[in-house]
């Protein structure tokens, strides 16, 4: 059995946001019946542009349906933009996670949203443009390699995990293989110089560092999305923060805070920083 | 919550009988069967007596029974320790729907460098004796046809392939593990010259099995070790699942009129009452030779392992040969062979009772079932484009 957590489970024996919008302003559907799964989204925007409803129907496994309704969830009050850069990490981490052979429900989740956009604005997401790696499942070379940059991934099991690439007859595994070390040793190339050990700071700097992290690194991201950040306080390795702007009321403040915010504190500062909202 | 087991393919209760029988020789009587001493001398005794018990239900001399410890080991036994004694010959003959127990043994023989053919099913599961005739030749040394399927329970001609294969001097094994306690089984009558049975699938304990193996039969040992078993399988005597498994086999002789009469229309019951209930359903397999116990169904447009968590929810076991539910990312091995549509591939169920099955379980699944169909249809975007283009919507 797999070991789903709560969230997954709830998700899919309670999925939000089943449907099909009628007039819907993007809709975007991957996958098949012959594949063993498939999603169709459709969303609608508001006179903001910011998505008000997002629909799903969704056949598959037990993953697939709560990737979907999490999906939902997740880009719902998003501003097209702010959707584009939904990973499929996110979705996943918004489920508490998912069993990594079945990381490919979450990709799915990214693809369709993307196909939706593309739907949205006008432009086709062409499978013709790029190769087809594996053909059992119909995964392309551009799939495969988003899946490797975006999780880190290292393996052609992994691979098969998240994309189904590799996961009927076999024969493309030297291909994904080739792909893989391509990119890692692009991805290995493109990493910025590792940085210094961090050092034990004493409570004055850990301060400051806070501060300047939080000016230099995090607010301008959140600016640039129309919300911002205020410090309320630090006690020991917690940092009390409040969101203004449109961040105060996204759907998604709880994952940007836990995992934007916190990333980054955790980067530059220390592995130790805790970060909790405080609520106006 | 109540639990509805109705997986007992997978594994079965033990029985309380069984239990019960084999409670001294974890306390007691632990001697070693192969000792000189009384302690140990009465332990063989009973442990003979099991493979009397055993013999007597496969219709097979005692001296023809060789404890293993699972299903698996008995199919790699009987495979490898026959391929052992030719070691000239070089081809190897199977089914494309073999358990893992022998299809990964027949890709390993690939590898290493025997012919092995891999006889097809048609769209019923059912082999083709023709292509059964043709395959075998004198280089031929091993027939490994399984008796029974444990996801469809369609069962095959066991009998029939024997004689063609023994009119060519050619050994024939078979996966019982299946068909043991579901169908009579006679090795007295039998062309059949290896069978393989598992505890586990007749109410006896998981770590037991059998390999049946015929009088004058070429063998050699898997497990390479000392003399027990009559040196065809080293290793000290599993004593207590030794004789619970005699136990569960005396049982499974006496039940075997049940299995075939009251478990069969249990079976029969919840199939009719799935069609009755649920639109668009397919049975896998062949109706007519199948398991009494069995029942494969595809639910179109809906996906198994989702139906399978959703029954689990209301406390129902059963099982799927769905891809998701094996973390392969392809439907079982055994719907591709049989070549099921794409429609009804992923959405598979197989229910396996057993003489425990009650009137009432099958009723509780029929409640429960169909409003669980209809709710995964709902959210199915294929549900709604087929009744549109059937014009219902």
């Amino acid at each position: 059995m797999w070991d789903y957590t709560e969230k997954v489970k709830d998700h899919f024996l309670n999925p939000r946001n089943v449907g099909e919008i009628e007039d819907a302003d993007g809709m975007g559907e991957v996958g098949s019946l012959a594949c063993g799964d498939a999603l169709r989204l459709s969303f609608k925007l508001d006179e903001k542009k910011r998505i008000r409803e997002a629909r799903f129907k969704t056949f598959g496994c037990a993953s697939a349906i709560a990737s979907s309704s999490a999906l939902t969830e997740i880009i719902k009050g998003m501003t097209l933009d702010e959707a584009e850069r939904v990973s499929n990490q996110d979705i996943a981490k918004y489920l508490g996670g998912l069993p990594e052979e079945k990381m490919h429900c979450s990709v799915m989740g990214r693809e369709a949203l993307e196909v939706a956009i593309a739907n949205y604005r006008g432009q086709k997401v062409k499978k013709e443009d790029f190769e087809v790696v594996c053909n059992c499942f119909g995964v392309t070379d551009r799939e495969i390699i988003k899946a490797i940059r975006e999780n880190d991934l290292k393996t052609v099991e992994q691979v098969t995990y998240y994309t189904k690439a590799g996961g009927g007859c076999g024969q493309c595994h030297p291909k994904i293989e080739g792909l893989i070390e391509k990119i890692r040793s692009e991805m290995e190339k493109e990493r910025p110089p590792a940085r210094a050990e961090k050092k034990k700071l004493t409570n004055i700097q850990k301060i400051k560092l806070i501060e300047e992290t939080l000016g230099r690194e995090i607010i301008p991201a959140l600016k640039a999305d129309g919300g911002d950040l205020d410090l309320i306080d630090i006690e020991g390795n917690k940092v009390y923060v409040a969101l203004r702007g449109s961040c105060s009321f996204c759907p998604s403040a709880e994952l940007t805070l836990k995992q934007y915010v916190e990333t980054k504190l955790k980067e530059f500062v220390s592995d130790e920083i805790v970060v909790e909202e405080v609520r106006p | 919550m109540k639990t509805v087991y109705v997986d007992n393919n997978a594994t079965t209760k033990v029985a309380p009988e069984v239990m019960e029988v084999m409670q001294p020789y974890f306390s007691d009587l632990y001697g070693n069967p192969s000792s000189m001493h009384f302690f140990g001398g009465q332990v063989q005794r009973n442990v003979n007596e099991a493979r009397d018990q055993v013999a007597d239900f496969l219709g097979a001399d005692p001296s023809e029974i060789v404890f293993t410890s699972c299903g698996t080991e008995s199919d790699n036994a009987g495979i490898l320790g026959t391929l052992d004694s030719y070691p000239e010959k070089r081809h190897f003959v199977t089914t494309r729907v073999e358990h893992p127990a022998v299809g990964n043994v027949s890709t390993y023989l690939g590898r290493k460098g025997y012919r092995v053919t891999e006889l097809r099913v048609d769209r019923e599961g059912r082999l083709d004796l023709d292509e059964v005739r043709e395959s075998v030749n004198e280089g031929t040394v091993l027939v490994s046809v399984m008796h029974a399927n444990n996801e469809t329970g369609v069962v095959f001609p066991i009998e029939e392939i024997g004689e063609i294969v023994k009119a060519k001097g050619i050994p024939l094994h078979t996966d019982a593990v299946q068909t043991a306690g579901k169908i009579p089984l006679n090795m007295k009558k039998s062309t059949v010259d290896m069978l393989s049975m598992s505890g586990h699938k007749l109410h006896a304990p998981k770590g037991i099995g059998v390999l049946y193996i015929r009088k004058g039969t070429k063998f050699s040992p898997f497990l390479i070790g000392g003399h027990q078993e009559k040196g065809r399988r080293g290793g000290t005597e599993n004593v207590p699942y030794i004789i619970g498994l005699g136990k569960a086999c005396e049982l499974a002789k006496r039940h075997l009129g049940d299995e075939n009469t009251r478990v069969k229309a249990l079976r029969d019951y919840l199939e009719k009452r799935i069609f009755e209930t649920i639109p668009n359903v397919l049975v896998n397999g062949d109706r007519v030779n199948r398991l009494p116990n069995t029942l494969s169904v595809s639910f179109e447009y809906v996906e198994g392992e989702s139906i399978l968590l959703l029954l689990s929810d209301l406390g129902i076991c059963a099982s799927s040969g769905s891809a998701c539910t094996s973390g392969s990312l392809e439907p079982s091995h055994v719907l591709r062979a049989m070549g099921v549509p794409f429609t009804a591939a992923h959405g598979s169920i197989r229910f396996s009772l057993s003489i425990y099955s009650t009137q009432e379980e099958m009723d509780y699944i029929i409640e429960h079932l169909p409003p669980i169909i209809q709710k995964l249809r709902d959210i199915s975007p294929f549900w709604n484009d087929y009744l549109k283009a059937q014009g219902k919507k």
